[in-house]
Parts: structure tokens; sequence; C-alpha cells
């Protein structure tokens, strides 16, 4: 079987889903076109009626999405760009993170909304954003956000069965970047599982997204000088998977957590939080974080993109400090 | 007026394909009656200091209950908002559920005692759950409309909210789709005058909310609002053509609040006394009754018999409810997330 990317990871599941069961359809902005990054370019002519173009107002996508699940279809909604879904926030989070708990389960939404999101794309402030801490912050919806395009398979199947609302965050900068084999790849088709991906002795890297890759990129560089690193790909951002995140840390006693968002209220600052209240006593080094800096969005010119950026070099480098406490 | 806006039946005007019979007559009375008492018990519990919050409909039960009424309940969906007590009594809540909800009492079928009182839900009647956000609803009946419009499903997607909540961007977002898509979804507009202190002027430049729906391509009606008669036969037909795909219709309900915004408001803060009193005369309840009293539409000493069987049923419904269990502190916890499939 040829390599597949994160794109047709994603355009393959939703043409599964859309085959297996007639209840999904996709909703969005241009996807009847095929999408502006393509991930439902052929769909609308193989799927009569069931791709629908949407006028730009992401507040009644995610409403109408719910309302659409709420009576019993499977819709799976896109928002272009991962920037933009704030005005679909008040939907999202005062409504349908709590659909199931205000009712006690008598209500309930099967419902997905995909966008992509992450930089690296000279996308500069609204096409490039990290938004998952501010959705990863309120309980009742799901966060995932892979790295490899077989767990985009896995867990955007998983996402379309699970009856409550899932987030699913596609890193644009991987959609075509990062190729693979699927056949045989490790594949996690449990939403609120993490995975450790490489393991080694001397420190762990807990990393989701294009950083998983750049922390995988560093990690081979560092065991070439003797410097062993676990690296946990995190796939689910909400819930957190509490066991696996406790595990990995205490296998090395030292961690390093990278994200592309800002660093003040990150995910990197929760991820801490749990290791250090549960796991202090096997820590041999202070927790470090590697994340964007506080500036409020991504600059456009490469020159100040790439420096905003967490790349492999920097992780690296904190790697190689954290190794050597 | 504008174009797009339909006539709209005058009260005395009964509409050959919409009489109402003297049994539906009987309960439109009986509902508007059991929904203002329901909220006077509720109101007295508040200061009594036994509920902690009340929001509720007083002036608008004609509204509520004429609209509900145009209904096919259990079958068509709706997203009512958080005045719409007249609108669940029709659908089938009963008066004792309206008092577990007024008291945020565990068996609440509403939310269980989670929400704030009249935070409508009901999977069975097909009441959609809501929030205190407002307009979000209305996107919700879009979104069942599309569903069911997609599976050939004939039922009708009834969304119904104050004036205020036409000005968030919701409301437009939701009239836009539903009419670019032709999805059966009646947008029913109580407006009452008010947004909390905020009189319709300071909320639209426009005299009504209908002249918006012309912007939409939505057909829509402006109703008197107090005429429970006049409002059921300006909303079944709308629905009885939406449910025949002819697309959404908007219907604006010229009501009146007669109360504070909530029992933690004092309305004398910024309506004039007048204002009240001369509204008072226009209770619509009153107004229905004296119409039966005029047109002989049944018999009056029914109404007698009504009233006397409504504030027996409201008083033990009060009575049985306060004795109800209340949620323990660990009953927070739970349906977070639907474990398993999707059913």
């Amino acid at each position: 079987m040829a390599e597949v990317s994160v794109l047709e990871a994603v355009r393959e599941t939703l043409d599964e889903a859309l085959a297996s069961d007639d209840r999904v359809f996709l909703l969005g902005q241009d996807l009847e076109a095929g999408g502006v990054f393509r991930a439902t370019d052929g769909l609308s002519g193989k799927y009569p009626g069931r791709v629908l173009d949407t006028p730009l107002a992401e507040s009644s996508i995610v409403g109408i999405t719910i309302g659409a699940a709420h009576y019993g279809q499977r819709p799976i909604a896109e928002i272009q760009f991962a920037d933009f879904i704030h005005a679909g926030f008040d939907q999202l989070c005062s409504e349908a993170s709590r659909w199931s708990w205000r009712t006690r389960g008598e209500q309930y939404l099967p419902m997905v909304v995909r966008t992509p999101w992450g930089g690296g794309v000279h996308g500069g402030q609204h096409h490039s954003q990290s938004i998952e801490a501010y959705y990863a912050h309120m309980p009742g919806i799901k966060v995932v956000a892979p790295s490899f395009p077989a767990d985009y398979r896995s867990l955007l199947k998983a996402a379309i069965a699970d009856p409550n609302p899932v987030l699913f965050l596609e890193h644009k900068r991987t959609y075509r970047l990062i190729r693979q084999e699927v056949e045989g790849a490790p594949a996690e088709d449990r939403i609120g599982h993490s995975r450790i991906t490489r393991r080694g002795d001397d420190l762990t890297v807990f990393a989701y997204g294009m950083m998983l890759h750049e922390s995988l990129a560093a990690a081979e560089e560092l065991a070439g000088d003797g410097i062993e690193c676990t690296v946990v790909d995190l796939l689910t951002l909400n819930p957190l998977d509490t066991e696996t995140i406790l595990e990995a840390a205490r296998a090395t006693g030292k961690v390093l957590i990278v994200h592309e968002d800002t660093l003040t209220g990150g995910l990197g600052g929760e991820i801490a939080g749990i290791i250090a209240e549960q796991a202090f006593e096997d820590l041999d080094a202070p927790i470090r974080r590697i994340a964007a800096p506080d500036i409020p969005p991504m600059p456009f010119h490469e020159a100040m993109e790439s420096a905003f950026m967490p790349d492999k070099v920097k992780i690296a480098a904190a790697a190689r400090d954290l190794a050597a406490y | 007026m504008t174009a797009s806006q339909t006539r709209v039946p005058r009260s005395s005007e009964m509409l050959h394909d919409y009489l109402l019979s003297e049994e539906q007559l009987e309960a439109m009375y009986r509902y508007m009656l059991l929904s203002r008492r329901l909220e006077e018990r509720m109101m007295t519990l508040n200061r009594q200091g036994r509920a902690d919050f009340v929001i509720a409909g007083a002036g608008q039960e004609a509204a509520q209950v004429g609209a509900g009424m145009a209904l096919k309940a259990g079958v068509d969906y709706a997203a009512p908002y958080y005045r719409d007590l007249g609108v669940m009594l029709v659908l089938g809540m009963t008066a004792r559920e309206a008092m577990l909800n007024a008291l945020g009492k565990l068996d609440d079928p509403n939310s269980f005692g989670r929400q704030m009182p009249s935070h409508w839900g009901s999977a069975r009647r097909r009441v959609l759950t809501q929030s205190s956000v407002v307009a979000t609803q209305l996107v919700h009946a879009v979104g069942v409309a599309l569903a069911a419009k997609m599976r050939n499903d004939p039922i009708v997607a009834f969304a119904s909210c104050g004036e205020g909540s036409t000005s968030r961007g919701d409301f437009h977002e939701a009239l836009n789709f539903a009419a670019i898509h032709k999805l059966p979804v009646i947008f029913f507009v109580e407006n009452n005058g008010y947004a909390i202190s905020e009189r319709t002027e300071k909320e639209m430049p426009v005299p009504h909310v209908a002249d918006r729906a012309s912007a939409y391509g939505i057909q829509s009606a402006v109703v008197d609002g107090l005429d429970a008669i006049a409002v059921y036969q300006t909303v079944r037909p709308a629905v009885d053509q939406a449910r025949r795909g002819a697309g959404p219709f908007l219907i604006e309900a010229k009501c009146f609040r007669m109360w504070a915004h909530s029992s933690d408001d004092d309305h004398r803060r910024y309506r004039p006394r007048e204002e009240l009193e001369n509204w008072a005369s226009r209770d619509p309840i009153l107004l229905f009754r004296n119409r039966v009293e005029e047109d002989c539409l049944f018999p009056p000493e029914d109404l007698d018999a009504i009233e006397s069987g409504v504030d027996v049923e409201v008083r033990a419904a009060a009575k049985w409810a306060l004795d109800q269990p209340d949620p323990t502190p660990d009953d927070m916890y739970g349906f977070l997330y639907r474990e398993g499939d999707d059913g």
C-alpha cells in the first residue's frame, strides 16, 4: 500500500463515513468545490446532497451542526481555519459542551467539528493559530489533535462514531508534509488515549501536531549524542490521558512539554500541573516548557514566524539542558 | 408592513379553515390560566424564600398558547425560550413538572436541578435543551429542520424568542440559512416591548421585527399577541405550509410583559406607572374571557369550572413539589459525556 498524507487520510475517512452511514453529512464553506485545502475533494459529486456549502457564518455552522446532531444525523462541520472558529465559541462552549450534562444524558450530540490549525505556512495572525487551549478548557468537548496519518484515520473515525461533540484539529502544515505507510502503523482508535511513540531513559517529551514531528526529529538527533528521549504523542487534548502522562513522566523523571501555542495558559501548564501534583517525587529536574512567546498571534514574515515557532533545534537544546541537569 | 408580510386575521374574524372547536377553545383558556396561576404561585414561593429565581411569561400567555396549539405535540420539534411556560404546557408539561422545575428539584424533567428554572428541555416531547444565551436556539431549530428535510420527515421546527434576541447574530444567521434551504422553521418572536429595561426603540430602528424577515426573503406576519385565537390562526397556516415544503415563516406577536424581567428585577425603576396601569385592562386572559362571554364561544359557566380546576391543580402541584427530593452534591456529576455508542 502506498504512503498516505494527512490530507489523504482525512479525505478517505470522510469518504468511508459517507459511504457507510447515510446519516453522515458534511457542512462548511467551499466544501462542494472540495474545500480550500481539498479535504472534501470529489465528495460532493459522489454523495449528492450530503456535502453542503454554508454561508460564511461560523456560529450557525456550529449551531446547525448541533441541531442536526440532536435530530439524529451525524453531521461533520468544517471550520475553514481554526482562527475563525471563535465566532462559534458560544455555540460550542455554551451549548454543545453541556447538552448531555444539562439533560442528564437524555439529549446528546454525535457531532464533529473539523478545523485546520497551526502555523509554519506563512499564514500570519489569522491563518496560523493554535486554538486548542480555549476549547480543551471546556469540559464536555473532546479535543483531538493527531500527528500521523494512521491516527488521523482511526481517530477521525472514532470522532464520527462518538455520541459527543468532538473538535478534531488538523495541523495544516502537516496536511501534505507528513506521509506514512498506514498499513500496519500504530493507530489509536480511542479518544482520550495518548501514545508513547518512542522510549528512552533520559527525558520525556510531550507534544502534539506538528510539534510531535519536531520532537521526534530532535530525539533522533539527540540519540546520536547518547541522549535517549521518551516521546509522547498526546493525540487527545481533552480529556487528557492522565495515566499515560504520569507513566511517561515517571519513566524518566525529566519532563519537557512542547507546544506551538503561546506559553501562558497553554496546555503545557495543565500537563505540568498534573505531573507536579501526582508525580513530584519521581521528578529529577524542574519541568520545562517550550512554547511560542506571549505575543498575540503568529507573525507573517518568515524571519519572525520561524522565531515564533518552536522547532527541533530549540527542542534539542532544551532537551540537552534537561538531560544534563 | 412590507411586501412579504401576509394578511393577518383580525380577532373578530374566524378563518373557516382554522376554526377552533369548543374543546380547543376551552383548552386554550385552561392553558393560559394554568400558566398564569403557576407563575403567580412560583413568585409567591420566591417571595417566601422557597424558590430562588423566577422568570415568567405573564402577559404573553395568549401568544404562547395560541402558537403552541398550532403545533403537532410530540411530532414537531420546539426550541422555546425561557418565558415560554405556556408553550411547554401545551406540549405536555404538567403542573407538577413545572413546579419541580421552579424549585430546581432532582426530578425536574427539564434539567434535574442543573439549570436555572425555565430553561426547558424534554427529549420525549421533542423540546431542545436550552441555555440562558439568547438566539442560539434559533440556529438549533434550523439544524433540526435541515436534518428532517434530509430524511424527508414531515416535521416543523418551532423556535421562539423575545424581540431582544433578534439583535444577536444567531437570529440573522438562522433566518438566512433557513431561507436559503427553504427549511420548515417557524420563527416566533414574542415582542413584549422590553429587553430587560431597554425599550424596543433602543433595540432596533424599524417598527417591527417582522420587517427584518423580508431581507432574508422570509414570509412574515405581525399578530396581536394578546389574542390567542388570532395567534393560532396566524401560526397554524404558517406551520401547515412549512410542513408542505413552503419554507420558513416569521411571526411577530405583539405582547406585553406584565411583570419585571425576573424575580431579581424591579421594573418600577424604568417603566412608567401609567404604562402598567393601561395594560392591566388588556390582560390577555381577561380579554379571552370577555370574548368568550360576548361571542358565546362556549358556555360561560365552563370558565368558572376551568378556573376552580386550575386553582386546585396548582395548589396541589406546589404542595407536592415542595416535598420532592432535592439534588445532593453528588448529583452534579455524571452525564458530562454520553457513554457507549450513539444508540
